[in-house]
């Protein structure tokens, strides 16, 4: 089965998106294909509280048997969490441990009044209690693969299947 | 020769010098740094990387800043935090060095960080306890102090952003200074073109330039154009006999003054590791005014050696 249009998937998410967001909602994209994804979204509905992003490599459960990923970006929440609806976003939902950690991380800024989890692709195997309020497409791929957002130089979003 | 700081796989498993490690390594810790600045700034200053985990604090040799940027390090780190003061208690006792990181080791410390007189005292322990613990150098005899050469290092990038056209002078006691001997290394890793040394002939190392550096006995010589201005704490403490008529001499001569200061580009910056000895080789006005990045050294130290720990953890 080929791999759904990214391109549409995002048209697709807007129009979920739009009837949800107010000019209070903030919006937190996962680096680094969770942030594209996010920019792009953020852009499209028009949002207002300037858009987060979070690198989750400090609060990744693998840490103590891979490692510290190399080139660790700075997380940016540049809003109050306190109180705030937070739509959390990121490109490929698989294990659910990256939104875990995710969700950590959101805590340690504030206490959100909620957070909502938007991915362009859910591709099954959950390994915890974790779903997506907004989904473009659910997708199955090969155990052992890897599902990735890509972006070009002209900004267009594709995703791509890469063996591990 | 194989490096013993690095596990088999090239991974950070000690740090116990910058002299001789890759670049990449480097830029990486420096890289991972500038993330945690980040962390140190929010209402919870905490990550959980370090969860479960025991550092002990080894200090053989007082130094209440550095043990304590450590311990701020780890325990934001969520790491347990054990401080040791070991001139007041084992060895005291003669218990060899040793056998007290071996008694340690057997209430399962996780990671040392270790403070010694003696040059090459956190090398010993770094081979005796194996890569499965973590040894980091808080400074040994007048050896290496590799985690302030790293937060040195980082703030010049900082202000600097690249290395490339730089010019550097590192002013004072090289002679009893590890600290000098850190960023020297870590200042050539980088790729920095112009490093330079000034101080009076008696407390400048013998062969000194074999590190890669120009040395200069005049101040005003020695600061001209410079980018970075790096002041040394003067170590009377360790001076043994007459290697100087007086400190009033010195602060004559090599204390940064805003006249001296003038020199060096004017967008120069100034740095100290700290404590400082204030009209002995730096004057208040310099030390206190527009040019001084001292006091945010201190914070990124805390930056930069949660860096270190969290990569030597996860080796």
């Amino acid at each position: 089965m080929p791999l759904p249009d990214a391109e549409a998937l995002c048209a697709e998410l807007v129009k979920k998106l739009r009837p949800a967001v107010t000019p209070e909602t903030a919006m937190v994209g996962i680096h680094t294909g969770g942030a594209w994804l996010a920019e792009r979204l953020h852009r499209e509905l028009g949002l207002t509280v300037p858009l987060g992003r979070l690198d989750i490599s400090f609060y990744r459960d693998d840490y103590h048997k891979s490692g510290l990923h190399k080139s660790v970006k700075a997380s940016q929440i540049p809003f109050e969490v306190d109180g705030r609806r937070i739509l959390l976003v990121d490109d490929v939902l698989y294990t659910g441990r990256t939104v875990r950690a995710a969700m950590n991380e959101l805590f340690d800024y504030g206490r959100p009044e909620s957070i909502s989890l938007v991915v362009l692709v859910d591709r099954g195997e959950r390994q915890l209690p974790i779903c997506a309020q907004y989904c473009g497409a659910t997708h199955a791929v090969p155990k052992g693969a890897m599902l990735r957002l890509h972006r070009d130089d002209r900004g267009q979003l594709a995703l791509r299947l890469d063996n591990a | 020769m194989h490096n013993p700081q690095l596990n088999a796989k090239g991974e950070l498993a000690h740090l116990l010098t910058l002299e001789g490690l890759p670049r990449e390594i480097i830029v990486n810790i420096l890289d991972t740094a500038a993330s945690f600045v980040g962390v140190t700034e929010r209402d919870v200053k905490k990550v959980p990387l370090l969860r479960g985990k025991s550092v002990f604090n080894l200090f053989f040799e007082n130094s209440t800043r550095t043990r304590t940027t450590f311990e701020i390090a780890a325990k934001r780190l969520s790491a347990d935090v054990i401080n040791l003061n070991i001139t007041t208690s084992s060895t005291q006792k003669g218990e060899t060095l040793l056998d007290t990181v071996d008694n340690l080791s057997a209430m399962h410390a996780d990671m040392f960080v270790v403070r010694h007189a003696q040059s090459g005292a956190p090398h010993m322990i770094a081979r005796h306890v194996g890569p499965e613990r973590h040894v980091i150098n808080a400074g040994d005899g007048r050896h290496a102090h590799p985690t302030q050469g790293l937060l040195d290092a980082y703030t010049i990038r900082h202000y600097k952003h690249d290395f490339g056209g730089l010019s550097v002078a590192i002013v004072g006691d090289i002679l009893h200074s590890r600290v000098a001997r850190s960023l020297i290394h870590v200042l050539n890793i980088l790729g920095t073109p112009d490093v330079r040394v000034i101080g009076p002939q008696t407390l400048m190392p013998a062969g000194v330039e074999s590190l890669g550096v120009r040395v200069c006995h005049d101040m005003r010589e020695g600061l001209a154009g410079v980018d970075v201005v790096v002041m040394l704490r003067l170590q009377s403490e360790r001076m043994r006999g007459p290697l100087l008529p007086s400190a009033q001499e010195f602060f004559k001569y090599y204390g940064l003054t805003p006249d001296k200061l003038a020199a060096a580009k004017p967008d120069a910056i100034v740095m100290h590791p700290g404590p400082m000895n204030r009209g002995i080789e730096i004057d208040s006005a310099v030390a206190d005014g527009p040019r001084s990045v001292i006091l945010p050294q201190v914070t990124f130290g805390i930056a930069v050696r949660m860096a270190v720990m969290s990569i030597l953890g996860g080796s």
